[in-house]
C-alpha cells in the first residue's frame, strides 16, 4: 500500500511534467514541420547550392546524438547567439531542428515518389513552379508522409526524455526527482513508462485516423 | 487548307533544335498553326515527335528556336511570359497526369481558380460546363482513381479546355488506353476539331489522323521530312515515306486499329 500511496502522491507532479512533455513534442514537431517542408522542397527542386546547404544541415543534425545537440546549443551556441529561451524553449528548438532534418527526408521521399507528370501538368496549365508545388505536389506528398511522420512523432516523444539532462521539468525529470527522494524507483519508472506508452498510442492512433480521413478515394487500394 | 500566306498564325514554332544528353533529338523543326488547323505529327518512335510537342509549350526548353504567339515573340526565360504562353497552349498527355488528390471537377477548376483568379463557384460552374462537353458531368465528384482510362483522358481534355486555350497539343492521347476505350476519347477530339479548335497531335491512329488532319508532318531522326495534306501524303502509290510508314503500321496492327474506329 505504501507503494500505491507514493505513486498517487507523485502523480499530479508527474502529470504536470506530462504537459511539459506534450508541449515539447508539439512544439518540436511544429518547428520540424515548418522547417522540414521547405527543406524538402529545396532539396528536390532548388538549384544545387541551395540543396547542398540543406544536405549539409541534414547531415549535421542526423550525425550527432540528440543529447550532444542539447548540450551544444543550450550551454554553447544559444549563448553565443544571445538567445535565451529557457530550458523548455531550448529543448523545443533543439528537438525541432533535429526533427526538421528527419522530417525533411520523409517529405523528400514522398515528393520523389509522385509521378513527374504531376508537376508537368501544372506547368502546362500555366502554374508557376511554386504554385504547382503548393497546390499539386505538397497536398499529395503530405498525405503520403503521414505513416513516416507518425514514426517521427513516436521517436521524438521518447527523445524528449533526454531534455531531462538540461533540467527541463518533463516526465522523466520529475519522475527521477521523486524516485531519488522516495527510493521507489521501480513503481515510479513503471508509471512514467506507462504514461509514455499511452501518449505514443494516442498520437499514433490519431495519425492513423487522419491518414484514413484524408485518404484519396480509390487511390490507396490501386496504388499501394 | 484554310491558311492564307498573308495571315498571321496563332502560334509559330520556328527552327527548334533540342539536345538531350549530347544527342540531337530535334533538328531545325518548325510548325505554324492557323485557325482551324489540325496538324498531326507521325513517325517512328524516337523520331522526336513528343520532344517537339513539349518544346512548343516549353515543358522542355528548346536549345535553339523561337516561339511566336500571334505576332509577338515569347521570351520563355521570362516567367510571366512563359506562364502566359502555357495558358494559351493546352496540353493533353499520354498518361493523363490528372491531379490524383482532386475530384474530376476540382481537377478542371484548379487552374481557372489559381492561375486566372476565378472564385471557387465560378470555376466549378465552368468545370461542370467543360465536363458536360466531354460527357462526364455525372462523374464530376469522382476521383481519378475511380475513373476508367478513357474517362481520365476526357477529364484531362476538359481541364485543358477550361483555360480557353487557343491551341491544343495532344501527345499520343490514346496510347495508354485499353483498345475499347480509345473510341470515346477520339470522339471528343474529333468533336473539338469539327468546332475549329486548332491542334497539334502526335498519334499512331492513322485512320483518325487521315480523317481529321488538315496537315500531316512526318518526322524521322529529329527532322520533319515530309509535310502535306493527308490526301497528298497518303494517296496510294504516292511513294512518300509517310505512305510507306502507314502501310507498314497497317500491316502490323491495321486490323486492330480499324476495329477501334
Amino acid at each position: 500500500m505504501h507503494i500505491l500511496s507514493t505513486i498517487i502522491e507523485a502523480l499530479p507532479y508527474i502529470l504536470e511534467g506530462t504537459l511539459v512533455t506534450l508541449l515539447l513534442v508539439a512544439g518540436a514537431l511544429s518547428v520540424g514541420f515548418c522547417l522540414g517542408v521547405p527543406m524538402a522542397v529545396t532539396q528536390v527542386y532548388a538549384p544545387k547550392p541551395f540543396s547542398r546547404l540543406v544536405s549539409f544541415y541534414v547531415w549535421f543534425f542526423r550525425g550527432v546524438p540528440v543529447l550532444l545537440l542539447l548540450f551544444l546549443f543550450y550551454y554553447g551556441l544559444f549563448g553565443l547567439m544571445g538567445i535565451d529561451v529557457g530550458t523548455v524553449g531550448a529543448s523545443c528548438l533543439v528537438l525541432g531542428m533535429t526533427s526538421a532534418a528527419y522530417q525533411s527526408q520523409i517529405f523528400r521521399g514522398a515528393i520523389l515518389s509522385l509521378p513527374t507528370g504531376q508537376l508537368k501538368a501544372g506547368r502546362a496549365l500555366g502554374f508557376t513552379d511554386l504554385q504547382s508545388i503548393r497546390t499539386i505536389i505538397l497536398p499529395q506528398a503530405l498525405r503520403l508522409s503521414i505513416p513516416g511522420w507518425s514514426n517521427e512523432y513516436s521517436i521524438l516523444l521518447k527523445d524528449s526524455a533526454m531534455c531531462f539532462a538540461l533540467g527541463t521539468p518533463e516526465i522523466m525529470a520529475r519522475t527521477h526527482f521523486v524516485a531519488s527522494r522516495t527510493y521507489e524507483h521501480l513503481p515510479l519508472y513503471i508509471t512514467a513508462g506507462l504514461i509514455y506508452f499511452l501518449i505514443t498510442l494516442a498520437g499514433v492512433t490519431m495519425l492513423r485516423r487522419l491518414e484514413q480521413k484524408v485518404r484519396i478515394p480509390g487511390y490507396n487500394t490501386a496504388g499501394m | 487548307m484554310n491558311a492564307r500566306p498573308n495571315d498571321t498564325p496563332i502560334l509559330r514554332a520556328e527552327h527548334f533544335t533540342k539536345y538531350l544528353s549530347g544527342r540531337k533529338i530535334l533538328d531545325d523543326c518548325s510548325i505554324s498553326i492557323y485557325p482551324g488547323d489540325v496538324k498531326v505529327l507521325i513517325g517512328p518512335s524516337g523520331a522526336g515527335k513528343s520532344t517537339f510537342l513539349q518544346c512548343i509549350n516549353c515543358l522542355l526548353e528548346p536549345d535553339e528556336g523561337e516561339i511566336w504567339l500571334g505576332d509577338r515573340k515569347v521570351d520563355v526565360r521570362n516567367t510571366r511570359e512563359l506562364c502566359e504562353l502555357r495558358q494559351h497552349v493546352g496540353m493533353i498527355f499520354q498518361d493523363f497526369n490528372l491531379f490524383d488528390h482532386l475530384s474530376a471537377e476540382d481537377n478542371v477548376a484548379l487552374a481557372p481558380r489559381k492561375v486566372r483568379g476565378m472564385n471557387k463557384q465560378e470555376a466549378l460552374k465552368r468545370a461542370h460546363a467543360e465536363l458536360r462537353r466531354v460527357g462526364l458531368e455525372d462523374k464530376a465528384r469522382l476521383y481519378p482513381a475511380e475513373l476508367s482510362g478513357g474517362q481520365k483522358q476526357r477529364v484531362a481534355i476538359a481541364r485543358a479546355l477550361a483555360m480557353d486555350p487557343t491551341v491544343l497539343l495532344l501527345d499520343e492521347p490514346t496510347s495508354a488506353l485499353d483498345p475499347e476505350l480509345v473510341g470515346e476519347v477520339l470522339t471528343v477530339i474529333r468533336d473539338l476539331a469539327s468546332h475549329g479548335m486548332p491542334m497539334i497531335m502526335v498519334t499512331h491512329q492513322m485512320e483518325f489522323a487521315q480523317a481529321v488532319a488538315t496537315e500531316i508532318l512526318f518526322m524521322e531522326q529529329g527532322r520533319v521530312i515530309e509535310q502535306g495534306s493527308p490526301d497528298e501524303l497518303l494517296a496510294p502509290g504516292s511513294q512518300t515515306r509517310t505512305q510507306d510508314f502507314c502501310v507498314r503500321l497497317h500491316d502490323l496492327c491495321g486490323g486492330e486499329a480499324a476495329a477501334q474506329e
